[in-house]
């Protein structure tokens, strides 16, 4: 039966992604790991200050997992949320998984926090850069419902693949800070179409941003988790300079555009208005004869 | 400081050659101590898009292809990454993350990296360059920020008035590079004698045993950052 991922809670994600029975958490919420920072300001913690770190299995494989909590403050990174995660990478680098999986669901750094969480992802993203130069392999899953946006952006694309589902949302600066600074003629954060034709999952699998694309559905990323997990490990020079290459040519050939559409056509996409609509399957099979 | 101020106070006239002297970018390599470093630069409040990005790779994959061991110093100022739709786009955050990679494969060939905010560092913009670097320096009067407090009292809906207050006990949330210092980010802040500290610092990278980040390490032995060290090492070893 169909389970939505965007409407799971993070344990959720975690409990169904993984093999049954399979979880077992790092710090868990009964060790009340919240933030410091949060009373001062009146505003509510969380005993797992929004990021869940285990291990487990998948498909019969060791993993490490980490998740973030999109309903608590959006997801944001704090201190302690931030360092949990630096910790899990850390445990990777010395137990070597098969892979850690990141399922991200966050608007990136915690104001509240905001220099502890900013120096938090700086953390992490030089974290990750050296765990997969150590040949530690890592999974990203973008599908919550707070998107993946600002540092959390950076540290999903610091990641050897990535998963999308068509609702999920990947960017470094969201639609509503781009409008707040340069006006709705800019970037209007409410035309929904507009959103998802600049930071949505089609869009993205579409430029190469991504490796997979899945419905909205926990089996689904399961199945994607499953797959990404099997691949090479390593971050090399000429992993970098190919790298460089694909992201040279983009800026060459799509400089110019200004709309998801636009992109989409000069791919060769035949009928680009028509991508929005289409059914996951019958999208991956246009999308995988035109994507970089 | 200007990046004019910036040049002369680091290396005067005669030890630096500018490769590139853009309006937003520069590039060129100086004399550091006894060596010889590739800089690389963002001048001006620099807003990085993509291309400012392809850019720094470009000029960090050189060196690393180029100059075997040789040294890489990032001078920022940065208001932030830039905040357009066409950025966005493309996929402004894989031209960040990218930068980052190359930051991490240069230091892995065995390239020191360090970075100096002489002007202002503002969240993305100095996530995937300067604070990717072995050691991160600012000079006194430079800002690093996420978010001045006003707009962060609009967006949190705490008043103005509270976050004022608070700033002065903690260095967890406001504007300046003393809570970054305090929160382990900068090794140090500079105020003078920038050559010589820029030479010491590049020496203590050269004769540090490993590339381990020790900031969280650092940020509690100053007081300013007590909760991550612990926690970080609660699941990487609990």
């Amino acid at each position: 039966m169909r389970k939505s991922y965007s409407e799971a809670s993070a344990r959720e994600r975690v409990l169904g992604l993984l093999d049954a029975g399979s979880f077992h958490e790092f710090v868990p919420p009964s060790e009340r790991a919240s933030s410091p920072h949060l009373a001062q300001l009146d505003q509510p913690v969380a005993f797992d200050d929004g990021l869940i770190a285990g291990r487990g299995t998948l498909d019969g494989k060791p993993i490490l997992i980490a998740a973030q909590e999109g309903r608590f403050l959006g997801g944001a990174v704090g201190e302690v949320h931030g360092a949990k995660l630096v910790g899990l990478i850390r445990r990777a680098v010395a137990e070597r998984p098969a892979a850690v999986l990141i399922l991200f669901d966050s608007g990136g750094v915690r104001l509240h926090e905001a220099n502890a969480g900013l120096i938090a992802v700086s953390e992490i993203l030089r974290a990750i850069c050296a765990a997969r130069a150590d040949g530690v392999r890592f999974v990203g899953l973008v599908g919550g419902s707070a998107g993946c946006f600002g540092g959390t952006g950076l540290i999903a694309r610091c990641c050897d693949a990535i998963a999308i589902s068509e609702e999920g949302r990947l960017a470094m600066s969201g639609p509503e800070v781009i409008e707040t600074v340069h006006g709705v003629e800019e970037f209007d954060s409410r035309d929904r179409a507009l959103v998802w034709r600049i930071t949505g999952g089609k869009h993205r699998y579409l430029l190469g941003e991504t490796d997979r694309i899945c419905t909205d559905d926990i089996a689904d990323f399961r199945a994607a988790a499953i797959a990404l997990t099997d691949g090479p490990a390593g971050l090399t020079l000429e992993d970098v300079e190919r790298e460089h290459a694909q992201l040279a040519a983009r800026w060459e050939a799509f400089s110019d555009c200004a709309d998801g559409l636009d992109v989409w056509r000069r791919l060769g996409v035949a009928a680009p208005e028509d991508v929005p609509m289409l059914a996951t399957d019958a999208f991956t099979a246009i999308a995988d004869e035109v994507r970089p | 400081m200007t990046r004019d101020e910036l040049l002369h106070a680091f290396f005067g006239a005669e030890d630096w050659t500018p490769h590139t002297l853009d309006e937003h970018y520069f590039d060129g390599r100086a004399r550091v101590g006894n060596e010889t470093a590739t800089i690389i630069g963002t001048a001006g409040r620099a807003e990085v898009g993509v291309d400012l990005c392809l850019r720094m790779a470009s000029a960090v994959l050189e060196c690393v292809r180029k100059r075997p061991d040789e040294p890489i110093v990032f001078f920022l100022d940065t208001q932030g990454q830039r905040l357009r739709r066409h950025d966005e786009l493309l996929g402004l955050n894989g031209y960040m993350a990218h930068l980052a990679k190359c930051c991490e494969v240069a230091r892995r060939k065995g390239h020191p990296l360090l970075s100096v905010v002489y002007g202002e560092a503002v969240s993305g913009g100095y996530l995937t360059t300067g604070m990717m670097a072995d050691a991160c320096y600012a000079v006194a009067d430079a800002e690093i920020k996420v978010m001045n407090l006003p707009a962060m009292a609009r967006i949190t809906k705490v008043p103005l008035e509270k976050l004022q207050a608070l700033a002065k006990e903690s260095p967890v949330f406001s504007p300046g590079v003393d809570n970054y210092l305090r929160m382990g980010h900068l090794r140090a802040v500079w105020s003078g004698d920038y050559a010589t500290r820029l030479a010491e610092a590049l020496a203590e990278v050269r004769a540090a045993s490993s590339h381990e980040d020790r900031r969280m390490q650092l940020g509690m032995e100053r007081g300013g950052r007590m909760a991550a060290a612990p926690i970080a090492e609660r699941v990487a070893h609990g």
